[in-house]
């Protein structure tokens, strides 16, 4: 790689596949009559594989490739595969391809590797056969593992019965080799092992050996409780070590202990260790090559207040090689990576698009119903419950059904191609796929229809997944049942859809930003700079959000520098126009054009924009326990940190503080973590600890939550002297005034699990670990820009993994701590994510709305107005007619809602996609023809 | 073999739709009677679709839509809430009964919600049996009579008018 930021001269080398893609059909006749087994790497090398294959089951092309125990490369022998393609893809005269590209920025997204416990022998990984790695269970569990989601043992190929796994291998931990890092996902990714493991086999016995559990994540909480509390699940708080292997049966015993019953050891059948993980492979040579640094882990360092920055301007970093992360963060950081670019490129923007061309759509209208029906495995989601031949097979006896398929990916590259292709080889006119919820996936779906030449709204989905074999995997009987009739439903559906056209519409460019934190304005700032008007309204009088209470990082930056030059950065920029004291009174419009009516300093104000961003952060809960607000000697941990930072004298020379954690969540009201407060606990004692480092510090705890590199600051506290204590939720700390000879302290009892003992410290100051809430207008802007809000009252995301910056509703945005309880390194790259969906609508110029809207049939309409008076959105008016007023829809507005629908007296007006035909078909095929007494008593008397 | 009805949702995108997702992604069983219909707004359904849910052979019949207050088209749910009081009425004129058709509100977060209307009303539903509609006729079909057929005509007519 060479040249600069803005022009760099990238030369890459393609290696040979020695199999020409755009020939391989992947039908994997090579794989079968190559000689050669090899250990399968995706699989783990648990099992075998061929020295052509196909990659893995959803790869991307979907074509074999050769790899190097082929022994034709090795020794010039064989070439079967080459005489058994029918295609004559075999290409062994391939070489390496060297290309040039020539590109303005780069983003580095190598991810991660998951730690190796053989170099270290771990808890006898590679010496015993059922001492597995989490990465080799997760193949063992996926229905296109080594056994077909059989989770098996390697010494017998038996089922294991009683499973354990060992939490923070290679992780947390400072002994050679191991990382000193927690690898933030392990917890989480064993608890749905746990679940999984039990779907396959409610009967499995699990147990869990366990450190703290890191539950931090949206939804984590009650995720951890939902595995917790399944039968026959055990969480054990214990480190451990392995005992032996029984030479017979090769089961694997573990030593732990318990408060309760001391050292114990313990049989398992099979042995799980929750690797941690790593940068990924080869991360000094791809520092050298890009010219940028790393850290001390080996990850790349990044800038402190902009965690996508690399050393080297022009070169961004996303998702794991920032360090650990899980699947949202990692989305948030590959959109918002993309917005600075955005920015940085700015003035180049749209000289390389292209238009996207679909074939023409065909005309289908004098045709009779031609439908085809795929019925997707989703894996074994669906497959393991519902038996999808028989689906396949049923689905051909229903009415206008040509053609009916099972596929293992609807989902898939592939197969979204075959459908496209079938459709046009089977003449389809409708396609019906039985797979997941419409929800998520119609929109692809309906793309593959438009590839193939048929109007988008001819199809239709069966949701059998959701709505069917997660539900009733205990009564697959039943689900077998109830998938036919939901295909069956579908398919009466589809015969009668009818093809709509789309409507563009213009889009305002403009983008309003609610809420002026640390997250608002990263946001505004990152829209405005790709040249955007940005409206920045901020219900206090000044900007800067709960960032203003913060004084520095737990990293040690210095936050209100930050904030101060991003505040001066938001008032300088001349398209970013700031709102204080600002209310919305009222919010109206649709993705592209929204008109919003906000009080503020400068009056009544209305903006139009085109994009919504909410960023209207969170609150601190208000104690009501532990004597806050009845003692001043009580305050919360931002309370502290504000003293600490004045020079509170009261606090600097305290001999004794203690910290107590989890107040106000983690409980029945709360039920969720808040993420932040261990480290900003662990924050205030380092800094308490440097200027006092006399003082006693005591941090009561339930789980220390420092995932991620800020274990490290974990460690040091406690070399630092910083007292830990755990307490159970059942027995919580107490906290009382009294004097003892003379000084008045704060007397806190808490229980010590390790010593079993009551303890009693006398504090002179108590800081509390409070909560993070939702903000009270949460309620209020959710119904205001229709979004909604999760079970805790923090915003709700489209999807929680996969679209954690937008909503549901179109053209509204989501960052900050109105998702969820964050770390400001985590707010920046979420509102740079924000920003990045956002400029994907505003740097188009139209958008486009759905066809399912009303229509007026005008010789139906008797002008009684009722349509009228329905519409919610002023989307009907009176058109005159010679015959009349008639009523007359404005596609534009129509929601697609069908209230007037239902109030038309005459069924003149019809909201498309959702009429009556439509609808009627679906429910009379809800119910077997063969179970419906009062049809059949119709047609033995004629009276139908 | 025990009774088991044949039940039809009518669920809104937004909140109810996306509940039974939840319910899905959070795997909380519950029976499988219950098949649903998709809309975008509760206030999307008519009496005609309730009534000929009936007619087509379903036991029992429930509106899912959003929190009050909180439907995405505003009122949509308002009015559905309407329509099945008023439906019920006459179900219960016409002797099918107003208790085998609902209402329910819930959001899309309450996954825990869908499962327990959907174990509800099927549990309702086997307490009243069959629907009368199919009952009579299934009972005195069972004689080979034509003529308590032809007794169900009118029933037929009322409910179509």
């Amino acid at each position: 790689m060479a040249g600069e930021a803005g022009n760099f001269d990238v030369a890459l080398t393609k290696k040979p596949r020695y199999v020409n893609e755009s020939i391989c059909t992947g039908c994997t006749t090579c794989a079968e009559y190559c000689p050669v087994k090899y250990p399968d790497q995706f699989n783990q090398d648990i099992s075998q594989n061929k020295a052509v294959h196909i990659y893995f089951a959803q790869a991307v092309p979907l074509v074999s490739y050769i790899d190097e125990s082929c022994i034709y490369l090795k020794e010039k022998k064989c070439r079967i595969c080459e005489s058994v393609c029918k295609q004559k893809a075999i290409d062994f005269g391939q070489r390496a391809e060297k290309r040039e590209v020539s590109v303005g920025a780069i983003i580095l997204a190598p991810g991660l590797e998951p730690y190796d416990p053989k170099v270290r022998g771990d808890y006898g990984y590679g010496k015993m056969q059922n001492v597995v790695t989490s990465m080799d269970f997760e193949r063992l569990a996926c229905a296109t593992g080594p056994y077909e989601g059989e989770i098996l043992r390697a010494s017998d190929k038996k089922h294991p019965h009683k499973i354990a796994w060992i939490q923070c291998v290679g992780s947390r931990a400072v002994t050679p080799g191991s990382n000193s890092y927690c690898s933030a996902v392990c917890c989480t990714y064993t608890q749905k092992q746990v679940i999984v493991t039990k779907e396959h086999d409610a009967g499995v016995e699990c147990t869990i050996f366990h450190n703290d559990i890191r539950s931090y994540g949206k939804d984590f909480e009650r995720f951890y409780e939902r595995a917790a509390n399944l039968p026959g699940v055990r969480f054990i708080r214990s480190y451990v070590s392995i005992g032996k292997e029984d030479p017979k049966t090769k089961n694997v015993s573990i030593r732990y202990a318990t408060p309760d019953d001391g050292v114990k050891e313990e049989e398992f059948d099979m042995v799980v260790l929750s690797v941690g993980l790593a940068p990924p492979a080869g991360f000094k040579g791809l520092a050298d090559k890009f010219g940028i640094e790393l850290n001390s882990h080996g990850f790349c360092k990044t800038e402190p207040f902009n965690p996508m920055k690399t050393s080297r301007p022009g070169i961004f970093v996303s998702g794991g090689f920032q360090g650990p992360t899980d699947i949202p963060e990692a989305v948030f950081t590959a959109s918002g990576a993309s917005s600075q670019i955005g920015e940085f490129l700015n003035f180049r923007r749209d000289r390389l698009t292209t238009e996207r061309k679909y074939p023409l759509e065909r005309d289908v209208s004098g045709e009779a119903p031609k439908v085809g029906v795929y019925v997707c495995h989703c894996g074994t989601n669906i497959g393991k419950v519902v038996n999808v031949p028989s689906m396949v097979e049923y689905a051909m006896t229903l009415p206008n059904v040509v053609y009916a398929k099972e596929q293992l990916f609807s989902c898939a590259t592939n197969s979204a191609k075959e459908i496209a292709d079938l459709a046009r080889e089977k003449g389809l006119n409708r396609v019906v796929i039985a797979a997941c919820s419409p929800r998520t996936l119609e929109g692809l779906f309906r793309d593959t229809l438009r590839e193939a030449g048929i109007n988008q709204y001819y199809l239709e989905m069966a949701n059998v997944r959701e709505h069917c074999s997660w539900v009733h995997s205990k009564e697959k009987e039943e689900a077998i049942q109830k998938a036919k009739d939901l295909i069956r439903m579908s398919v009466a559906r589809a015969s009668r859809l009818e093809p709509l056209q789309e409507f563009d519409l213009p889009v305002n460019k403009a983008a309003l930003v609610i809420g002026g934190g640390i997250a608002g304005m990263t946001c505004a700032l990152s829209i405005a700079n790709q040249g955007h008007h940005v409206h920045l309204v901020e219900k206090e009088a000044d900007l800067g959000g709960t960032a203003r209470r913060i004084h520095a990082t737990l990293e040690g930056m210095d936050v209100q520098a930050y904030l101060r030059d991003l505040i001066r950065k938001v008032y300088q920029h001349q398209l970013i126009h700031v709102y204080t004291d600002a209310t919305i009174t009222d919010a109206s419009g649709y993705v592209g054009n929204f008109a919003t009516r906000v009080k503020c300093d400068r009056g009544l104000i209305e903006i139009k924009h085109g994009a919504t961003v909410i960023a209207v952060g969170a609150d601190i809960y208000q104690p009501t326990e532990y004597l806050y607000g009845k003692d001043d000697r009580v305050m919360t941990h931002l309370e502290l940190d504000e003293q600490i930072n004045k020079g509170d004298e009261r606090v600097i020379d305290a001999e004794s503080v203690v910290m107590i954690q989890c107040v106000g969540c983690r409980n029945e009201d709360r039920n969720y973590c808040s993420r932040v407060c261990c480290s900003e606990s662990i924050k205030n004692a380092l800094t308490l600890k440097k200027k006092n480092p006399a003082a006693d510090v005591y941090i009561l705890f339930r789980d220390i939550r420092t995932y991620g590199f800020k274990e490290d600051y974990y460690r040091e506290a406690s070399s630092k002297g910083v007292r830990f204590i755990r307490f159970e939720p059942q027995d919580p700390p107490l906290v009382e005034a009294v004097k003892d000879g003379g000084r008045s302290v704060l007397r806190v009892t808490v229980t010590d699990p390790i010593l079993g003992k009551k303890l009693e410290i006398d504090a002179d100051i108590i800081a509390l670990a409070a909560a993070v809430v939702p903000t009270p207008g949460n309620t209020e802007i959710s119904k205001l820009f229709k979004v909604s809000l999760g079970p805790d009252d923090f915003f709700k995301e489209a999807h929680v993994k996969l679209r954690p910056v937008e909503f549901g509703t179109e053209g509204v945005y989501l960052c900050g701590m109105a998702h969820y309880p964050k770390h400001m390194s985590e707010t920046i790259n979420q509102a740079y994510g924000a920003a990045g969906r956002a400029l994907t609508l505003l740097s188009h110029d139209t958008v486009v709305a759905s066809g399912s809207v009303c229509d007026v049939n005008e010789k139906q309409c008797m002008a009684c107005g009722h349509c009228i008076k329905a519409c919610t959105y002023g989307a009907i008016d009176w058109r005159q007619t010679r015959d009349g007023n008639k009523a007359l829809v404005n596609p534009i507005l129509c929601k697609g809602c069908g209230l007037c629908n239902s109030k038309c007296p005459t069924g003149a007006i019809q909201l498309r996609h959702f009429t009556d035909d439509a609808l009627t078909s679906q429910i009379d095929a809800a119910v077997p023809d063969e179970e419906k007494v009062i049809e059949q008593a119709y047609a033995a008397v004629g009276a139908v | 073999m025990s009774f088991e009805p044949k039940i039809i949702a009518f669920c809104c995108h937004y909140c109810a739709f996306a509940a039974a997702d939840l319910a899905g992604s959070m795997r909380l069983s519950y029976p499988s009677n219950v098949k649903i219909v998709k809309i975008p707004c509760t206030g999307r359904v008519d009496v005609i679709h309730l009534l000929k849910a009936f007619e087509k052979g379903a036991d029992g019949v429930y509106v899912a839509g959003c929190l009050e207050g909180n439907c995405h088209y505003i009122e949509g749910n308002i009015w559905a809430k309407k329509r099945v009081k008023s439906v019920k009425k006459l179900l219960d004129d016409i002797g099918i009964g107003g208790e085998r058709l609902e209402m329910y509100n819930m959001s899309a977060a309450m996954g825990q919600r869908f499962a327990e209307v959907a174990n509800e009303m099927t549990e309702r539903i086997r307490q009243l049996g069959p629907s009368p509609l199919k009952r009579n006729l299934s009972d005195e079909s069972n004689d080979g009579c034509e003529e308590t057929c032809s007794t169900e005509t009118p029933e037929r007519s009322t409910v179509e008018v």
